[in-house]
């Protein structure tokens, strides 16, 4: 795979970019995180998650301005959620649950901090986490002098303020009041300061400077001049705070946190010896692209405390926080079962499929998860960037198969079926009788002539009935087995062929019956004009029926994958139905149709994941559904879902259509062949006989489906057993009688429990492996 | 080498009307072989696979091996 590739495809899925409050805080408080907890009630991991990112828990609580408030995207849905208030709820309910420890520091380095104002304690507070020995010089008796002044003890109580202070001497910092600092030599004068620590913060908060004048560079205004992304003053190991850089003097506490902390980044980074400049997190950036589905959520007001003065209670807390949607995006996942199946989002699943890609030598664990997608398209038209899964898992696997890692497990029985449709024994192409050349090819792929041979007759006679020129007939498979398995070069074979046969019939028009040969054609050879068959049908007219069927109750209109992009197909599929009387509902809308299992051979690699497609689908609606493929309705019936195809409608073949059950693997075959002879028969004359089974066999419904689920092949099992009653190769139970033998067909070794009667060989059971087994020499 | 049968079932060679004996086989997939201790026909050699094996520990080697 090519990284470069991989890198743009993660960039795409924006669902690791930070929920809206994230964004908007200086700090990046993640308050997504923090209500989850409340929301659970582990207020102490809340807190334990806030006060990471805060220094002073219990006065920032009561007064930051909250920007997370203004962007919370739960506004467009009944409110923003209270953070603020739920951030002071935190504090009253776990503020003791707080534990802070420094990093031991082998060689600390002394750091001075000129100012105890919020700037300046953050970054000590900061600082001395990094194991750093700090002291703080403030002019005034204590610090913080400017909130106790500043802010109403009702707003900020005192004891908030004690009980942060009392957590940062407890890191061990060294506070010393009353001792104002200027520019200069001299005791508490700059130089001595510098002379006496290995750097110096001089977080003085905002207002001209001119006790540093002749010591500091300034600006014309009279201000410290900083570099304004490290803070660095003119003076080597002097930094400033920037809100002192400000001509807005407006008061904010979370920027003056802010502030502190991008001067504690610098300094620890200047103690290290390290870049200043290198890799800084833009903390000014206040907007996120993660898309959220707001309109999905209902609107619930916020939760209004019971007592206003005192704040939410436990309870309420836990109420208001629950209506934090919380913000992602993950519009692909909640639709598709693949990603809800490995519990991934694109961006995970990108990164995990490329290191699977990437590994030389140990376990690609991550093979079966790129061969259970559907390729159905379904995230790329969710996604608000088109990242298209599929397109992601087809690349990975098309390399798989390239340096010979693709397991042979997963798609050996889906390619074995693509060989024997194309098979001399199945495949062939032949004029209308009577004529010479072909104005229109018919190619009905080859589900439909495996689910339901007798309406692909009956089509093909009404065709041959109203297009003039010829209607040529093509029993053949259109590649997409090769091409979803990612196997290019067999998919190449695959179209080189069609492309040849196309020519030798003299490029007449293909009208297909299948969506996913519509769309394989005209993607992949696009000098063949291509049309459906359901488009061309609203041209040319339905059959004339003397007595149409009565379609009883309404359907629901399942699209394939393979259609989602097909507008003209869907709009004539429509018309179809109604024009036979049918009451056709929408389920999710041709554009978000969902994959019925078949869709990129997940069925075959991965069982589990193929059927919970189905499922999935099947729970949307309790009205029969009407598909217009095959696999989708066969696979709509293997999962006990009543359902027909529009075929069905048009040219009936049984009482209850809906009721046909799904042929399975062997019985899809089975049609296949019988229709391939009958047809050369019946039509064209040739000599043909009926399809014989090498023994007769016996087999119930439940070992029937049994079979199936193994993806082992009724007709396989009869040649097994022929070749055992001829060499005698059997194993004998002596209990119950069975005979067991065994056979290897292609890759795999089958094994058959039987009993002879009179009337056929009855199954008991079958069962296979790929390992080859034998008596050492 | 590993007894992968859990026992010698009651079966019987047909073609040389035999019991089953636990012997020594290799069993081989994608190149790599392993030694095994399984139910075969003593004289002419055919090994048993049970279901349970097969869908049991021989599938997990498969897969394991797959994913190399």
């Amino acid at each position: 795979m090519d990284g470069d590739q991989v890198k743009a495809w993660e960039a795409l899925c924006i669902e690791e970019q930070p929920p809206a409050c994230a964004a908007a805080c200086p700090l990046r408080v993640d308050a997504r995180a923090m209500a989850e907890k409340m929301a659970a009630g582990d207020f102490a991991g809340a807190i334990a998650l806030y006060a990471r990112i805060v220094p002073f828990p219990a006065i920032i609580a009561h007064i930051c301005e909250h920007p997370c408030e203004g962007a919370c995207r739960r506004a467009e849905a009944g409110g923003a959620v209270k953070l603020g208030a739920l951030e002071r709820a935190l504090v009253e309910e776990a503020y003791p649950t707080i534990r802070r420890v420094a990093q031991r520091s082998r060689k600390p380095k002394s750091v001075a901090i000129v100012g105890a104002g919020l700037a300046g304690l953050t970054a000590a507070a900061d600082l001395a986490m990094k194991g750093h020995a700090v002291t703080i010089f403030e002019a005034e008796a204590r610090p913080l002098e400017r909130l106790r002044h500043d802010i109403h003890p009702s707003v900020l109580p005192p004891s908030a303020i004690e009980a942060d202070l009392g957590a940062l001497t407890s890191l061990g910092i060294d506070i010393r009041c009353r001792q104002r600092v200027t520019g200069g030599d001299g005791l508490f004068m700059l130089d001595e300061l510098v002379a006496a620590h290995d750097a110096v913060l001089l977080a003085i908060g905002p207002g001209p400077a001119i006790q540093f004048a002749g010591t500091l560079r300034q600006t014309s205004a009279g201000r410290l001049d900083l570099d304004p992304l490290t803070l660095a003053t003119s003076r080597p190991a002097v930094f400033g705070s920037s809100l002192h850089t400000g001509d807005d003097e407006t008061y904010s506490a979370i920027f003056s946190v802010r502030d502190g902390r991008r001067a504690a980044v610098s300094i620890d980074r200047f103690l290290q010896g390290a870049s200043l400049t290198a890799s800084r997190a833009d903390d000014n950036a206040t907007g996120t692209c993660l898309y959220v589905n707001t309109a999905s959520h209902a609107v619930v007001p916020p939760v209004e405390p019971s007592d206003p003065i005192a704040g939410y209670c436990r309870a309420e807390a836990m109420s208001e926080a629950a209506r934090c949607f919380p913000c992602h995006c993950l519009e692909c996942v909640k639709a598709c079962a693949y990603l809800a199946h490995y519990k991934t989002y694109p961006k995970r699943a990108v990164r995990e499929i490329y290191n699977n890609d990437s590994i030389i030598m140990g376990n690609r664990k991550s093979n079966r998860m790129i061969d259970s997608c559907a390729l159905c398209g379904l995230c790329e038209t969710l996604c608000p960037n088109d990242l298209a899964m599929g397109d992601v898992c087809l690349d990975a696997r098309q390399s798989m198969v390239e340096r010979g890692h693709m397991p042979a497990s997963h798609h050996d029985f889906a390619l074995r079926d693509m060989a024997f449709s194309r098979s001399d024994e199945v495949a062939f192409v032949r004029h209308q009788p009577g004529y010479d050349r072909s104005a229109v090819l018919f190619f009905p792929g080859c589900q439909l002539p495996a689910s339901a041979p007798r309406q692909v007759e009956a089509v093909y006679r009404h065709l041959c009935d109203r297009i003039p020129g010829g209607v040529g007939f093509m029993l053949d498979c259109c590649g997409a087995p090769a091409h979803w398995s990612g196997r290019k070069a067999l998919h190449e074979e695959v179209l080189d062929r069609l492309q040849i046969t196309w020519e030798e019939q003299g490029r007449p028009r293909i009208v297909t019956a299948c969506s996913t040969c519509l769309k394989e054609i005209g993607e992949f050879l696009p000098a063949i004009p291509v049309s459906s068959l359901w488009t061309e049908l609203v041209a040319i007219g339905l059959p004339d029926v003397a007595t149409p069927r009565p379609v009883v109750g309404p359907l629901a209109i399942h699209d394939p994958c393979t259609s989602r992009h097909a507008h003209e197909v869907q709009a004539a599929v429509r018309s179809i139905a109604a024009s036979m009387g049918a009451d056709v509902r929408e389920l999710t809308g041709a554009e978000k149709t969902t994959c019925c299992g078949y869709g990129g051979l997940v069925s075959f690699a991965n069982p589990e994941v193929g059927n919970a497609f189905v499922d999935r689908r099947i729970e949307e609606s309790d009205a029969d559904y009407l598909a217009y493929c095959a696999m989708c309705r066969d696979n709509f019936a293997r999962r006990g879902k009543r359902a027909l195809h529009l075929i069905d409608l048009i040219f009936p073949c049984d009482d209850d259509p809906a009721a046909r059950p799904d042929p399975g693997f062997s019985g899809r075959r089975d049609n296949r062949l019988r229709l391939s002879r009958r047809m050369r028969r019946d039509l064209w004359g040739e000599s043909m006989s009926d399809p014989v089974p090498s023994v007769p066999l016996i087999i119930a419904d439940a070992v029937r489906a049994d079979i199936e689920r193994k993806l082992l092949l009724v007709d396989d099992i009869a040649d097994i057993i022929a070749e055992a009653q001829r060499t005698g190769r059997v194993l004998k139970d002596r209990a119950s009688g069975h005979l067991t033998t065994s056979g290897r067909i292609g890759t795999v070794t089958t094994w058959v429990e039987y009993e002879p009667t009179e009337a056929g060989f009855v199954i008991h059971r079958a069962y296979g492996h790929r390992m080859q087994v034998e008596v050492k020499p | 080498m590993t007894d992968m049968s859990g026992g010698v079932p009651d079966l019987i060679c047909a073609r040389c009307d035999k019991p089953l004996e636990m012997r020594k086989v290799e069993a081989s997939y994608l190149g790599q072989t392993f030694p095994v201790e399984l139910p075969c026909c003593p004289s002419c050699g055919f090994v048993y696979i049970s279901e349970e094996l097969a869908y049991g520990r021989m599938l997990k080697v498969e897969q394991a091996l797959e994913d190399k």
